[in-house]
């Protein structure tokens, strides 16, 4: 890894430089009941506006890579008599998007993302369109009570970003992971980082640490996942979700889907769109005929965690959830991650 | 020709959403409710490229209607000339029975996991098949009966609900033309009806009843389909036959919407259907919780 360093007020004119591209940073969207700021990533018009400071967003940036709705195809039907067809696809991804801003939960998240949808068989060029014109720039966080990212082992982050910032006093400590970021520094006032700040970034990561209150016990949670499968605490928790399939939509790496057709009011062309889904929602594992492999609220709150906690960790040795615990914010029935985990690992231990 | 392990997304997707062109050109009604659907795949070459093991499944695309998997029904020899035996049973299948023979649907595939035919030659094979669990089981049991003379003894223990449900009929006299043993049995008789009355798992304690025991649990493959019901009391009566897991081949259903390993509709545990299955040895099985 490269480090640079380059005054704080340099860092308006990397914006600027990037700005020819669209720019998706953090953003002020209002305020909750307690009058405090509620951030979300949206599209950047000058830096002023960016809150680089931001505790977390309400959404993740899933959405800029994997819509909620997108169309897979279209089709279109001549008027010949012939019953033909054909068939378009667009990956719809239309230009370079720059974000400006991530924390590392979210940079990993997609990272993560990347494993399902780029490895493997059949690699999703929807996502990996997106992905390839995608210039990120990862920025330091202040850990929220909420986070447990530390648990989940998603608090740094190694690769999937082109610059990563963090602030040390008067300037900016940078990790340079593209070449593309190499170029940009060299058109700032840019300095190799002295002992002084070497020590200064080391204590920044230590202090850092201490200031996480959320935590998760990780160790050995796939076999207690598989131990506790039947535990009645499933059914607790199932009795409280309300089957609304909020975590799924703000989960940074949730990514299933269902897919709908629809024809144009004119009968010439035809669309199929895939919509994010939630395994939450009751009709996820339901088939023709009428059966649903998980009918109950419980049983789909159960899959939710063994995919996430066990099923990937199994496939992928790490686990899906980042930590990041906005599926906790954000649930109208105040289900957190820690919370849940917690009571499953208790129930074995409390006989 | 589909190309895989593609590195470009652009050339990626071309094979992500590609669907080769097919028409249905014939349908012939098994019973009330399901017909064969004989579809072509349109382009010569990509008929003849389209290879499939028994077992695999592909997408059926109506345009503006909706996509669905459905299993193989015909022999792999056949290639892109396929038999699926569908059920009309929701929107897409619904259109499909309407449209019948003609139709230009769209083919993508073929996908998921097959029954390994090939490793069974020299042994037993048991086909067991629960309803519709016949459609699926049709392909290994042609694949088999292609090289009928690599296999020894091959039976079929099929149940249904009642003698009409019964599938693929007209076909019964060549598979047993081909020594196939064939014991049916339904859960409610109608008129006219000489066979047994009972449940499927009955068939299985006699067939493995009638032969030597030490002979059925060393040369048995068997092969599983049907609605969840039937696999834990199948499979369990063939593990206490003594049959190797290992040995014991189910075809799992789930909910699709891609086959591709994408949309996670069909995730149970670390596995997705249509990519490590649908077909799983039962070791396999009994690892995934709510498998079966």
């Amino acid at each position: 890894m490269l480090f640079k360093v380059f005054p704080k007020e340099e860092l308006s004119r990397l914006y600027t430089l990037l700005a020819p591209d669209r720019i998706i940073g953090p953003l002020t969207k209002g305020r909750d009941q307690h009058g405090h700021p509620l951030y979300d990533f949206a599209v950047s018009r000058n830096f002023a506006e960016l809150r680089l400071d931001y505790g977390q967003t309400l959404h993740s940036l899933k959405n800029f890579f994997l819509p909620y709705r997108e169309d897979l195809c279209s089709f279109s039907f001549p008027k010949d008599g012939s019953g033909n067809w054909h068939k378009e696809v667009d990956y719809g991804a239309f230009v370079p998007l720059v974000f400006f801003g991530l924390h590392p939960c979210d940079i990993n998240a997609l990272n993560k993302l990347d494993k399902v949808l780029l490895e493997g068989r059949y690699p999703n060029p929807f996502y990996g369109a997106k992905r390839a014109k995608a210039f990120i720039i990862g920025h330091s966080c202040t850990p929220q009570p909420f986070c447990f990212c530390r648990s989940m082992g998603t608090d740094t982050v190694l690769r999937g970003f082109d610059l990563f910032l963090t602030p040390l006093d008067e300037v900016y400590f940078a990790e340079i992971a593209s070449s593309r970021a190499f170029h940009l520094l060299e058109q700032l006032s840019c300095r190799e980082p002295n002992d002084h700040e070497h020590r200064r970034y080391r204590q920044q990561i230590t202090t850092r640490e201490s200031l996480f209150e959320a935590q998760v016990e990780t160790s050995d949670l796939t076999k207690i996942l598989d131990l506790e499968f039947q535990a009645p605490v499933w059914q607790e928790w199932g009795r409280k979700c309300l089957s609304c399939g909020t975590c799924a939509q703000v989960c940074p790496t949730c990514y299933c889907y269902g897919v709908e057709e629809k024809v144009d009011m004119d009968f010439t062309r035809a669309h199929k769109e895939k919509m994010l889904y939630s395994c939450n929602l009751l009709d996820f594992a339901s088939v023709s005929g009428g059966h649903n492999f998980r009918p109950q609220s419980h049983t789909r709150l159960k899959y939710r965690y063994y995919h996430k906690h066990r099923g990937f960790v199994e496939a992928f040795e790490e686990s899906l959830c980042v930590g990041c615990g906005r599926c906790g914010q954000s649930c109208l029935a105040q289900i957190t991650v820690p919370e849940v985990i917690a009571s499953v690992r208790a129930s074995g231990g409390n006989e | 020709m589909m190309i895989h392990h593609e590195k470009d997304p652009a050339a990626a997707g071309a094979q992500f959403e590609y669907s080769y062109q097919a028409e249905i050109t014939n349908v012939y009604p098994l019973t009330s409710a399901e017909k064969l659907y004989q579809v072509q795949i349109i382009d010569p070459d990509e008929r003849e490229g389209f290879c499939f093991q028994p077992g695999q499944f592909v997408m059926l695309e109506a345009p503006g209607i909706g996509e669905a998997p459905f299993s193989i029904s015909s022999s792999p020899i056949r290639h892109g000339d396929l038999e699926l035996c569908i059920r009309a049973v929701g929107r897409m299948t619904h259109f499909l029975d309407r449209m019948g023979r003609g139709a230009i649907v769209g083919i993508s595939g073929p996908f998921g996991t097959n029954f390994p035919v090939e490793k069974m030659e020299g042994e037993d094979i048991l086909l067991i098949a629960g309803g519709l669990g016949i459609a699926p089981l049709r392909s290994p049991l042609l694949a088999v009966l292609e090289n009928r003379s690599r296999y020894q003894r091959v039976d079929i223990l099929y149940g249904a609900r009642s003698p009409s449900e019964l599938l693929f009929v007209y076909e019964y006299a060549v598979w047993r033309q081909f020594g196939v043993g064939l014991d049916i049995i339904v859960d409610q008789a109608e008129e006219g009806w000489p066979g047994p009355v009972g449940r499927l798992t009955e068939l299985l304690q006699q067939r493995i009843a009638g032969g030597v025991a030490a002979d059925f649990k060393q040369r048995t493959s068997a092969i599983v389909c049907g609605p969840p019901v039937v696999f834990r009391f199948v499979c369990d009566l063939l593990i206490q036959a003594g049959v190797p897991m290992e040995k014991i081949f189910v075809s799992l259903e789930r909910r699709m919407h891609c086959g591709r390993g994408k949309c996670c509709r069909c995730n149970i545990g670390s596995t997705y259907t249509c990519l490590d299955g649908p077909v799983f040895d039962y070791w396999s099985v009994l690892n995934l919780k709510e498998a079966i």
